[in-house]
């Protein structure tokens, strides 16, 4: 068997793992109340969220938990979770 | 060979990428975001043993869009000089800085000797200590930081135990004992004061210490949701006091609200801090934490 020292992973390659199949709920942004503070993607802790413009954000939902930091910090209570069905 | 040292990618995507396996809700996943998120490309980060090495480094996999090592549990602060040392004997300072991170068990408890050592060097390091207040990654073990009157598997409740009988640890003071130029406290509540903490002590030469509170659910046994609410509750109460230490003198410090936040309302959402609310005699012990708390504010002027 071959012993190697160290071991080296390429970087960013945990994109593989697609977490979103571990939600329960799901964040749903509705892009009504919007006022682009921007805290859903600062807080959220997989960086999934993105801006499309100034007062729309969106989510990844292949890699979104579902822990609902966004809509419990959202500035303006514009996303609201749901009961994911899968 | 020369060989370039970090290669911007994706410039819109987060230098911690996702797929990482860390729980929901992590408040450690987050502090790591945000820290990235202010370095920028041109760092090398290393890492001690503990989830957020565990959670980004599923092999083959890695979260890291920059150039990380791992070796051990104890040793990311003696990694990390010897790196900073490395880029200097091939006159490549410039071209990276470097960031030495670790779990409070990691920094605190056994990696505290090899910690000192790089502060007692004068290596150019940040270093950061993502402070989830146990042994996580192991199965929430008490550790230095653990807060006094916690309930972790190594400081059970019960009977005869109110949970840690041991006060936390003053980390942010042993590393400024040292006589270093930036220690600095931080939440994953203020991202912004994340930010600009980051930035500045990587444009101050020598070493660095930064300590950020940084929730986690599972260990906590808080609504992952709450992540942020809980960290915020620690900093408004005075248990979690924010602040920077420049050349050994409390220089900026994040005030507490006015009036006073009770210590309940950041215990009550917490279950490693229930048993406190089952019984008369738990009034007393909250109490205790009421006087931390008050001391906090005192010692740092957080009123
Ligand atoms: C020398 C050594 N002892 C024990 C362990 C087992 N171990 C791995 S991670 C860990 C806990 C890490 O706790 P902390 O540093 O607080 O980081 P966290 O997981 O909480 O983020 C322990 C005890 C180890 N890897 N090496
Ligand atoms: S639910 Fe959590 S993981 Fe999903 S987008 Fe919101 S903050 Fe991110
Ligand atoms: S937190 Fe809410 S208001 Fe702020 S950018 Fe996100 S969706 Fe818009
Ligand atoms: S155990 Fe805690 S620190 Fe570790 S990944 Fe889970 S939430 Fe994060
Ligand atoms: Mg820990």
């Amino acid at each position: 068997m071959r012993l190697d020292l160290g071991a080296i992973a390429k970087a960013g390659t945990s994109k593989a793992n697609q977490t979103g199949s571990w939600r329960n709920y799901k964040p749903i942004f509705h892009q009504v109340k919007c006022i682009g503070c921007g805290l859903c993607k600062i807080y959220c802790p997989e960086g999934c969220v993105t801006m499309i413009e100034k007062k729309k954000y969106t989510v990844d939902y292949t890699y979104c938990k579902g822990c609902g930091i966004c809509a419990e910090e959202c500035s303006s209570s514009d996303i609201e979770m749901i009961v994911e069905e899968k | 060979m020369t060989t370039t040292l970090t290669a911007p990618k994706e410039q819109s995507c987060t230098l911690l990428a996702p797929g990482h396996t860390a729980c929901t809700g992590c408040g450690e996943a987050l502090a790591a975001k945000l820290v990235l998120g202010a370095a920028g490309t041109n760092i090398i980060v290393t890492d001690a043993t503990g989830c957020l090495e565990v959670f980004t480094t599923k092999f083959p996999q890695s979260s890291w869009e920059v150039p990380f090592i791992h070796s051990l549990f104890e040793n990311s602060a003696a990694v990390a000089s010897g790196v900073e040392v490395a880029l200097k004997a091939l006159g490549r300072q410039n071209e990276a800085k470097v960031i030495a991170q670790g779990g409070d068990g990691g920094t605190a408890d056994i990696g505290l000797q090899a910690l000192s050592g790089m502060l007692e060097r004068g290596h150019d390091i940040l270093y950061v200590c993502y402070d989830n207040e146990a042994y996580m990654n192991t199965g929430v073990q008490r550790s230095g930081l653990t807060p006094f009157d916690c309930m972790t598997t190594t400081s059970p409740c019960g009977e005869f135990s109110w949970g840690n009988k041991h006060n936390k640890k003053d980390m942010p003071s042993i590393a400024a004992a040292h006589g270093i130029p930036y220690v600095a406290t931080a939440s994953v509540a203020f991202p912004k004061d994340i930010e600009n903490k980051v930035k500045k002590a990587l444009s101050i030469t020598g070493p660095k210490y930064m300590q950020i509170h940084s929730p986690c659910p599972l260990g906590w046994r808080s609504k992952p949701q709450l992540t942020i609410q809980v960290a915020r509750l620690a900093v408004q109460t005075g248990l979690y006091p924010i602040f920077e230490i420049e050349n050994g003198k409390v220089t900026k410090v994040r005030k507490v609200t006015t009036p006073k936040t009770p210590v309940e309302e950041y215990l009550k959402i917490q279950g490693r801090f229930a048993h406190l609310f089952k019984s008369p005699k738990g009034k007393e012990e909250i109490q205790k934490i009421q006087e931390i708390a008050d001391r906090n504010i005192e010692k740092y002027g957080l009123a």
